[in-house]
């Protein structure tokens, strides 16, 4: 697999520009002899034509979600409408700079302001913030606001605990460890739930509070979510909810309804923003009336039919991003609440979780589904005693040559061998069935000719690629010519 | 699989006792689990460790095992060859794939691990 | 059913009969009765694509500042940005794909972010660059824990000269760390004034340039701060004609990739540039592309050292990131193929060369003059007597600047930021002049 390096001749280029106006020695006059760089960057010398045609050769190694089917669990890979695209590139958008005046930007802050106010609604919550740039980004925010929380009521010394069930994404421990609190883990019992005698047994005047994902990452709702959000508060902790599932109530029932006091929003899991490969996303935070105070500056304020920034909150956490987040993000965000409407979110959660329980009832037929119960808009499979040998990464792998994308593999880590799919409500009933095709066939391959799993993917750009060589003998960028 | 000379602990080190040092690794059974190890991370040496804390990691593409002081006691030698090869640690987990020696403080912790029976027990019988 | 959503009345009726269940309510007696009752719609009706647009386009066009000549900067600048870069970035297979946690089908990724990965070591003169994070105001707050984690001390020397929105950001995480910033002024020249060094130090923070535009000479501070880590922010662009960070010894260089190759789009996604020394590589946070081989033997790329990252370690990973800013990685990977080492340097220069020209043409009007007298690359920092009244002088002829208010945050009373890039025209600098003429 070339990289652009490999193409291309000294002094080719991909683009032109604007001549100076005089000689190079003059301009670099300006910047003090010791400063000035002594030898220029490598980079590739390529022409545009040379150039577009890599890209396009790399983009056609690569599955995404107009490609076909990505039931990668917990990413809610839904399909991108196009609309979107065209709208977050109106000069008015992109060509936006952001310190602008904000009698200059009123537009701007009016889309902010029109997603808040509905981010607001379908949390059910009173307070919000655009800030966080992902998911993870809305974690340690919401872990500052409960630090700001229990320091302004003299309590930060003695509440250091947060509690996470074993079934947590690890951005969860990951973020609350940034915050300074400490991590402890409350078991899931055999329902896949948060085990109410053990959430007793850790809470105390040592909890600050609770993380959940509702529903889990095992897919299922958390029953007693209302019993366990009434034990934290009653104990003085506060609850986190972490949004990366709510592509599975959308429309139908709020966080804040549920006793949550931060939540955050993954716009490019439920409201349908692209992910881009990694990233960017937008992890909003909505939060209850007891946080409003500390969420981050600056908040927007409507004042009649203007927009204004309101930066004198002093109990403010103060900024998480730089500016006022993802903009061209939430401006795809917006256009897809605005198009779908109520109606149309409700459809979002019943066509999700309508889509992961008719997988699920078909696919346990075949696999091992440790935990036999309704689920919502994704559900775990286990791959393990398929036949001698076979892996879940082998089951991966091998989904690869019947075309489809492998969902999420060995998580939650409290099922062995996890498979985790998650088919969103964006597709037709002839690809989940082609999809159960696929997965009951490679159980009969595994069986008869397990090779065929092990030695998977056979139809891929590359074969199995060894991940222990790239860390042994590390090769992390073009080795200089 | 599972030798008869060593002792073991239930988070799959094992100790072996040499006049008065005990050497250390994890287990074939802690190997295996791991998959392909490609990074070990070792105390220093002369570094002072009680039992059950942890003292090294032993990483593979996706996971980390966290290794626990079977003993108490100083740390006197650790397996520098693993920096570059931490594969021994799958190949040789009992032998080349040791990761360090302690210097016992208190000799009776011994008797706490557990004997070849009782981790074969353990772990099924696949040591 | 919506465009977005294929189910027919027959596709849901046959798999709710598949599920054994009678309606779709059914699918949610899940969710407590209570909950679900207490649930409030929107108001919202159902929209249709030619309306969703009109509202758009309408909030588009109400913002005035779009017609305005940005000769605005304080981190976000306006340059030129070559149609090939949206062209790349638009094609469906990169934008809609996600983390390649499956190389096998995500190549097309693994290897732009080791390509990107090459880039950046090669701008910034450091070791190993992970393949992005949020913004360069993250990547600065990330580069201190890192640093913390790595040499301890509770210390951060920052200095004020620092963009003030990137040190809020720095602060909020500081705090949640428990880290203390310490100011470091700066001098007549403008450039960092680095005096005593305290005790419990684990990072200097310098930005080259710095928020005034003036060039900071870094020679010798890595010297002065022993082990605490030198963290340099850098505008990538500038380092086509800087030497770079590593040179002097940075342990860590971060910065804003926005002005590689993607829109200013009112401050965000932006790209977090983030590079380290090769004996930090398992303290970094962030994703890395790895080169190996496929069981054949063929090369091809991987996610490498995953253990440092939370979906592994969990509370002991090297930060919390999951998603980044991959497609605006993309976009910088692009714009710097596209431009080639001459390009780059092209656009540093000419940004330069009329920064230069018409800081010379303010300066020499009645009344206006430079703040600072230390090198800058392409932007400045003009003082008069009345500076709001010059910024709604440039207003009214079509200009934005870097408002006195904003200015002030870094200390700097009584001035106004101007920022010029390859962009800028003759006229625009004209138009520039003349405003400024009419008074002071």
């Amino acid at each position: 697999m070339g990289t652009i390096y490999e193409l291309g001749a000294p002094g080719r280029r991909g683009t032109s520009l604007p001549p100076l106006g005089r000689p190079e020695e003059e301009i670099l006059s300006f910047i003090p002899e010791g400063l000035r760089r002594k030898a220029p960057p490598w980079l590739p010398e390529v022409s545009q034509p040379e150039l577009v045609r890599h890209y396009t050769r790399l983009s056609r190694m690569n599955y995404g979600v107009d490609t076909g089917f990505y039931p990668l669990g917990s990413c809610t890979m839904k399909y991108n409408p196009k609309l979107h695209e065209e709208l977050a590139r109106l000069p008015g958008f992109s060509g936006l700079h952001p310190l602008l005046p904000e009698e200059d930007v009123q537009g701007a802050l009016g889309v902010l302001w029109e997603l808040s106010q509905y981010l607001k609604g379908i949390a059910g919550m009173p307070g919000i913030t655009l800030q966080p740039a992902a998911g993870a980004h809305g974690e340690l925010t919401g872990m500052l606001l409960f630090k700001r929380y229990f320091e302004d009521r003299g309590e930060l010394e003695k509440r250091r605990k947060i509690l996470l069930p074993d079934s947590a994404h690890g951005t969860n421990p990951a973020s609350a460890t940034m915050a300074g609190f400490k991590v402890v883990s409350i078991p899931s019992d055999d329902r896949g739930m948060v085990d109410l005698s053990a959430l007793k047994a850790a809470l105390g005047e040592d909890v600050a509070g609770i993380m959940l994902t509702v529903p889990n990452t095992l897919g299922i709702f958390e029953e007693d979510i209302l019993e366990i959000t009434q034990l934290v508060h009653e104990a003085g902790g506060l609850c986190y909810f972490d949004g990366a599932n709510l592509n599975a109530y959308l429309g139908r029932a709020r966080p804040g309804d549920m006793g949550a006091d931060v939540f955050h929003f993954n716009l490019h899991k439920t409201f349908s923003t692209p992910h881009g490969g990694g990233g960017p996303g937008a992890g909003p935070l909505a939060v209850s009336e007891p946080l409003v105070p500390y969420l981050p500056v600056p908040q927007i304020v409507r004042k009649g039919d203007r927009y204004a920034l309101d930066w004198d909150r002093p109990k403010s956490i103060g900024r998480v991003h730089p500016y006022l987040g993802n903009f061209l993000v939430i401006v795809k965000a917006l256009a897809y609440i605005l198009l779908l409407g109520d109606e149309g979110l409700r459809e979002v959660s019943a066509g999700a979780v309508l889509a992961a329980n008719y997988l699920k009832e078909r696919l346990k037929k075949t696999y091992k589904l440790p935990y036999d119960r309704l689920c919502k808009h994704e559900f775990v499979l286990s791959g393990a005693g398929l036949g001698e040998g076979i892996r879940t990464l082998d089951i991966a792998k091998r989904l690869i040559d019947y075309g489809f994308h492998p969902p999420t593999i060995y998580f939650p880590l409290i099922v062995k061998e996890a498979l985790m799919i998650e088919p969103t409500e964006t597709e037709p009933k002839e690809v989940l069935d082609a999809f159960c095709q696929a997965m009951e066939k490679i159980a009969r391959e595994a069986k008869e000719s397990p090779e065929l799993l092990r030695e998977a993917p056979h139809n891929a750009p590359v074969r199995r690629l060894d991940e222990a060589r790239a860390v042994r003998q590390p090769i992390l960028r073009e080795p200089r010519t | 699989m599972i030798p008869k000379d060593l002792k073991y602990t239930k988070d799959h080190e094992w100790a072996k006792l040499e006049d008065g040092k005990v050497r250390v690794g994890i287990t074939h059974h802690a190997q295996k689990e791991l998959g392909d190890i490609v990074f070990v991370e070792l105390p220093e040496v002369g570094r002072a460790v009680s039992k059950g804390e942890q003292v090294a990691t032993v990483e593979s593409v996706k996971a980390v095992g966290e290794v626990y002081a079977p003993v108490s006691g100083e740390v006197i030698e650790k397996n520098d060859e693993l920096e570059s090869s931490p594969e021994l640690v799958n190949k040789d987990p009992y032998g080349k794939g040791w990761l360090f020696v302690l210097k016992m403080g208190n000799p009776a912790e011994l008797d706490e691990l557990l004997d070849a029976a009782a981790y074969e027990k353990l772990v099924g019988g696949e040591g | 059913m919506t465009e977005y959503i294929p189910h027919t009345p027959e596709d849901i009726k046959k798999m709710l009969s598949a599920i054994g269940l009678q309606s779709l309510e059914a699918l949610f007696s899940d969710i407590p009765e209570e909950v679900r009752r207490r649930y409030r719609p929107l108001g919202l009706p159902r929209g249709d694509e030619a309306g969703v647009r009109r509202h758009l386009e309408g909030l588009a066009e109400r913002s005035t500042g779009r017609g305005l000549i940005p000769f605005l900067g304080g981190g976000i600048y306006d340059h030129f940005v070559p149609a090939v870069v949206d062209y790349v970035v638009s094609l469906p297979e990169f934008y809609t794909a996600y983390t390649p946690y499956q190389p096998e089908v995500s190549q097309g990724t693994l290897t732009w972010m080791f390509e990107y990965q090459t880039m950046i070591c090669e701008l910034t003169g450091m070791e190993v660059a992970n393949s992005s994070m949020y913004d360069g105001a993250t990547a600065l707050a990330e580069a201190v824990l890192m640093a913390h984690r790595t040499v301890g001390g509770r210390r951060v020397l920052v200095p004020r000269s620092l963009n003030p929105q990137v040190r809020e950001v720095l602060a909020t995480y500081a705090w949640g760390a428990g880290l203390e910033l310490l100011d470091v002024p700066y001098s007549e020249e403008g450039k960092l004034a680095l005096e005593g060094i305290p005790d419990e130090l684990c990072a200097l923070v310098v930005q080259q340039p710095n928020f005034f535009g003036v060039i900071e000479d870094l020679s010798g501070l890595k010297e002065r701060i022993g082990k605490a880590f030198l963290i340099v922010y850098v505008n990538p662009i500038a380092l086509a004609v800087l030497e770079p960070p590593g040179s002097f010894g940075a342990d860590v260089v971060v910065g804003e990739g926005q002005v590689l190759g993607n829109p200013m789009g009112f401050g965000g996604p932006l790209l977090g540039i983030f590079a380290t020394r090769g004996e930090y590589l398992r303290r970094m946070p962030g994703r890395l592309a790895g080169r190996t081989v496929d069981a054949e033997g063929r090369p091809g790329y991987v996610m490498a050292f995953q253990t440092r990252e939370q979906h592994i370690r969990r509370e002991r990973a090297t930060s919390n990131i999951c998603t980044n800013s991959a497609l605006c990685a993309l976009a910088a990977t692009v714009y710097l193929a596209a431009l080639g080492p001459e390009g780059l340097r092209q656009v540093a220069l000419a940004s330069m060369e009329r920064a230069h020209e018409l800081a010379d043409r303010i300066s020499s009007l009645p009344g206006y003059e430079l703040a600072f007298s230390g090198p800058f690359f392409n932007e400045f920092a003009v003082r008069c007597a009345h500076p709001e009244e010059a910024v709604a002088r440039l207003r009214e002829a079509g200009i934005a600047v870097l408002s006195p208010k904003l200015v002030a945050k870094a200390g700097l009373e009584g001035a106004f930021l101007v920022a010029v890039t390859e962009k800028r025209t003759q006229e625009e600098l004209s138009r520039f002049v003349e405003a400024l003429k009419g008074g002071r």
